[in-house]
């Protein structure tokens, strides 16, 4: 059932065209405090309540699959990066997992653990900076966010340490990764991942049953499990409805088979719900760190007989996806055994977790429009690419 | 797992008049492909989304693809470029291409990988859309028409998803040439002749 | 402190209790320590200002953490990421939206040139083309040390301002203007593809 008639919509009327007098339309972005990046939704209001609302894309178009076409593949990687600048490991992995299925490339034991211990590493920080930011939409600016980045900057600075950058770290490479973890840096990692069940406490103990945040998210922004399902939703949002779908543990990609770990699932869809699982879910990636950790072969890091530069797979395509905190990132890659893909497609998670949005905004206040758009997490370098 | 061979038969045996045939991939990553009549793959759609066997809820992915006649491009010291691609649109006057990557939730498995052609790059360039059946696709087919100009019949909003609606052209067209940059000046030109020396 | 008084009968009043000094000075000194940027991030670089801003590096030290979410209530912008054509006209309408003294620091190598996007079709090749820029901040993402220094930059900038004659900035001058033309969105590019307002 389509519920918004596009037609509707634009500077012609207010009120959806109609000349309804009751009905407000509001331009909510690109710039504004609480849209995670320059985001626009046209919502048309009846007082508070949200009766259409339309979201608009394309303000951080970088033209990403463009560019990638006219480079090499190794190129590309520290584009990857900047696709969901918060998770870059994830993306990097997923895009070097598509190049290896694509050409058939190998990956050493200590590589798949290194990946593995990233990608949680990121998955902790990015659900982190959620909590940081889901307050700061609810209207408690600063305070949880000062508790979020504090924690998030000691991830980072074991990013900086072994990949050279905070943020853009550009780190696996086809067949492995970049460069050895230098001395000391084990210890460190261990000491952040031994610290972090103190700061979930800290969080837990601030916010699960903290009564404003409980009026303000239960309730709020449901999604059912079969509407979740039809709408391609992935992710802590697809859990969060109740549907046990983890692609760590569906396609068993990595060595991710070899650890023990619950997927926590939720029951209501909500964005409570969506929130803790994020919560459990950080403590789920502690347990998977503390394994990997402790098991951590010797061994290289890249066979010396893979080609990373002028990498030319052979003629074919191939289609690999993660689990990468934001939910399903996939890599669509066409090659006709050039140096330079034939085509390059990003599925990113942050657009098509927008697919609900308006039907989990309607019959809810504009205050809570900004919650629900926090909960889906989204980050405009993904949605736009 | 399977095969997109053992799909192609599941799916004959409930509609033997669907126009459905396999594409190998040569690649390691043997993910083949199934190439669907525009008219029939609503319905096909339907049947692999419904079937109680198959389960294929989730569409992750759809893809535009640019076939031109020619390649456009060649790139230097590259090594020549595949036959078997080449062979299987040579024969038709240059095409769009969507791909759509199906997985079951239901029942873990996937990817199936469907594919859809039109007719040719300049004026049949309809094709069937199949939101209705995979919500998941709404945006993606948005993104296909606004990128490569296919037209997605049965789309419940078809605009432009990316760029400005009074754009014109399709970026990522292989033959897309983006406008002349002859009057943009080099970065810091306007501090450069503001600086005080 | 800035005045023609000897330093020295300067620096024993001041011990005095008596502080003199010059109207310039003092306004410079009180702008360039509370500088209040607009809540405004793009891309990337967005993230690394709100790291400046928390505790670690604390924006706050340099009187700079309180970020207005209306241009109106707002010093500085500081573009932070990429911007697209799509986004141009907007980014635009805020800086003309800035009550004066207003400042621009384009943060990050996609604000001041394109960056590694350089080449896609829908973005613009630094935030130059449209509007005055103070302070280039380059790295990708800077560090947040990096936009401490551009920021403590922007301060000398600031401090250095005279109030009169003909170096006067633009918003001690009331002949000058400070809206600049808002590009529209043409069939295959922005309409014009740049101010030229050197």
């Amino acid at each position: 059932m389509r519920l918004v008639e596009p037609e509707g919509f634009g500077a012609n009327g207010v009120g959806g065209g109609d000349g309804d007098e009751r009905l407000l339309e509001l331009s909510m972005g690109p710039q504004h405090p609480s849209t995670h990046g320059v985001f626009r939704m046209n919502v048309v209001l009846d007082g508070e309540t949200v009766v259409r609302l339309q979201p608009v894309f394309g303000y951080l178009h970088r033209n990403h699959e463009k560019i990638a076409e006219s480079q090499s593949y190794l190129a590309s990687i520290p584009y990857t990066d900047r696709l969901d600048y918060f998770c870059s490991l994830s993306n990097n992995w997923a895009y070097v997992r598509a190049v290896e299925t694509l050409a058939g490339i190998p990956v050493p034991e200590r590589a798949e653990y290194i990946r593995v211990i990233l990608a949680e590493l990121t998955r902790l920080q990015n659900h982190t900076v959620f909590l940081g930011f889901l307050l700061g939409d609810m209207g408690g600016w600063g305070t949880a966010l000062m508790y979020a980045f504090r924690q998030r900057e000691e991830i980072l600075d074991l990013f900086e340490a072994l990949t050279g950058s905070r943020m853009m770290c550009n780190y696996m490479r086809f067949g492995g990764c970049r460069c050895e973890l230098p001395s000391g840096w084990m210890e460190q990692a261990r000491a952040v991942v031994a610290g972090y069940p103190a700061f979930l406490d800290e969080m837990e103990q601030l916010l699960v049953e903290n009564e404003i945040l409980v009026a303000r998210t239960q309730g709020v922004g449901v999604v059912s499990a079969e509407k979740a399902v039809n709408a391609g939703l992935t992710g802590p949002i697809l859990r969060a409805a109740g549907v046990d779908y983890d692609i760590r543990k569906v396609d068993r990609y990595g060595i991710y088979d070899r650890f023990s770990y619950r997927v926590p699932l939720g029951e209501h869809g909500d964005t409570y719900d969506r929130m803790m699982i994020r919560l459990l879910e950080m403590r789920e990636s502690l347990k998977i760190l503390q394994q990997a950790m402790a098991d951590l072969p010797e061994g290289p890091i890249l066979h010396s007989d893979v080609q990373v530069r002028n990498l030319c797979p052979p003629e074919g395509e191939a289609y690999c996806r993660v689990e990468a905190p934001k939910g399903e990132l996939g890599f669509y890659l066409i090659s006709d055994n050039t140096a330079r893909p034939y085509r390059y497609r990003i599925r990113p998670p942050s657009l098509i977790n927008l697919t609900l949005l308006e039907e989990m905004s309607l019959g809810m206040k504009i205050a809570d429009v900004m919650v629900i758009l926090g909960s889906i997490d989204i980050v405009l370098g993904e949605v736009d690419r | 797992m399977i095969s997109a061979e053992q799909i192609r038969e599941h799916v004959l045996h409930a509609r033997p008049d669907a126009g459905l045939e396999l594409i190998s991939n040569l690649c390691p990553s043997c993910q083949d492909s199934l190439l669907v009549a525009a008219e029939d793959a609503v319905e096909v759609a339907r049947l692999l989304r419904d079937d109680p066997e198959l389960r294929l809820d989730y569409c992750s992915n759809v893809t535009g693809v640019d076939w031109p006649e020619r390649p456009v491009r060649t790139p230097p010291g590259s090594a020549p470029a595949g036959q078997r691609m080449r062979a299987e649109v040579a024969a038709r006057p240059g095409c769009f291409e969507v791909v759509y990557h199906l997985f079951s939730m239901s029942l873990k498995h996937g990817p199936v990988v469907l594919r859809m052609r039109t007719e040719n790059r300049s004026d049949r360039v309809r094709l069937p859309s199949l939101t209705p059946i995979w919500h998941s696709a709404e945006f993606q087919e948005r993104e296909v028409f606004d990128l490569y100009g296919i037209r997605f019949d049965g789309h419940p909003d078809l605009r432009r998803l990316l760029m400005w609606e009074e754009f014109e052209g399709h970026p990522m067209r292989k033959d897309y040439l983006p406008p002349a940059e002859d009057d943009v000046r080099e970065p810091f030109a306007a501090a450069r002749n503001r600086m005080v020396q | 402190m800035n005045c023609s008084m000897d330093q020295e009968l300067q620096n024993e009043l001041s011990n005095r209790g008596v502080h003199v000094t010059s109207l310039e000075w003092i306004y410079n000194w009180g702008r360039s320590n509370s500088i209040w940027p607009m809540q405004f991030g793009l891309a990337c670089c967005a993230i690394e200002m709100i790291a400046t801003t928390m505790a670690r590096y604390d924006l706050a030290r340099f009187g700079a953490e309180v970020y207005r979410p209306s241009p109106r209530q707002a010093d500085l912008m500081i573009v932070a990421g990429t911007v697209t054509k799509k986004m141009a006209p907007l980014v635009v309408r805020l800086y003309n939206q800035m009550a004066e003294p207003k400042y621009v620091i384009a943060m990050g190598a996609c604000a001041i040139s394109g960056g590694p996007f350089r080449d896609g079709y829908n973005v613009l090749k630094g935030i130059d083309l449209y509007i005055p820029v103070d302070v280039y901040i380059p790295g990708c993402p800077p560090r947040p040390e990096a936009l401490l220094d551009g920021i403590m930059k922007l301060q000398k900038k600031i401090r250095e301002q005279k109030l009169l004659g003909p170096d006067r900035p633009r918003h001690a001058d009331r002949e000058a203007s400070c809206d600049y033309p808002v590009p529209d969105y043409g069939p295959n590019d922005l309409i014009p593809t740049c101010n030229a307002y050197t």
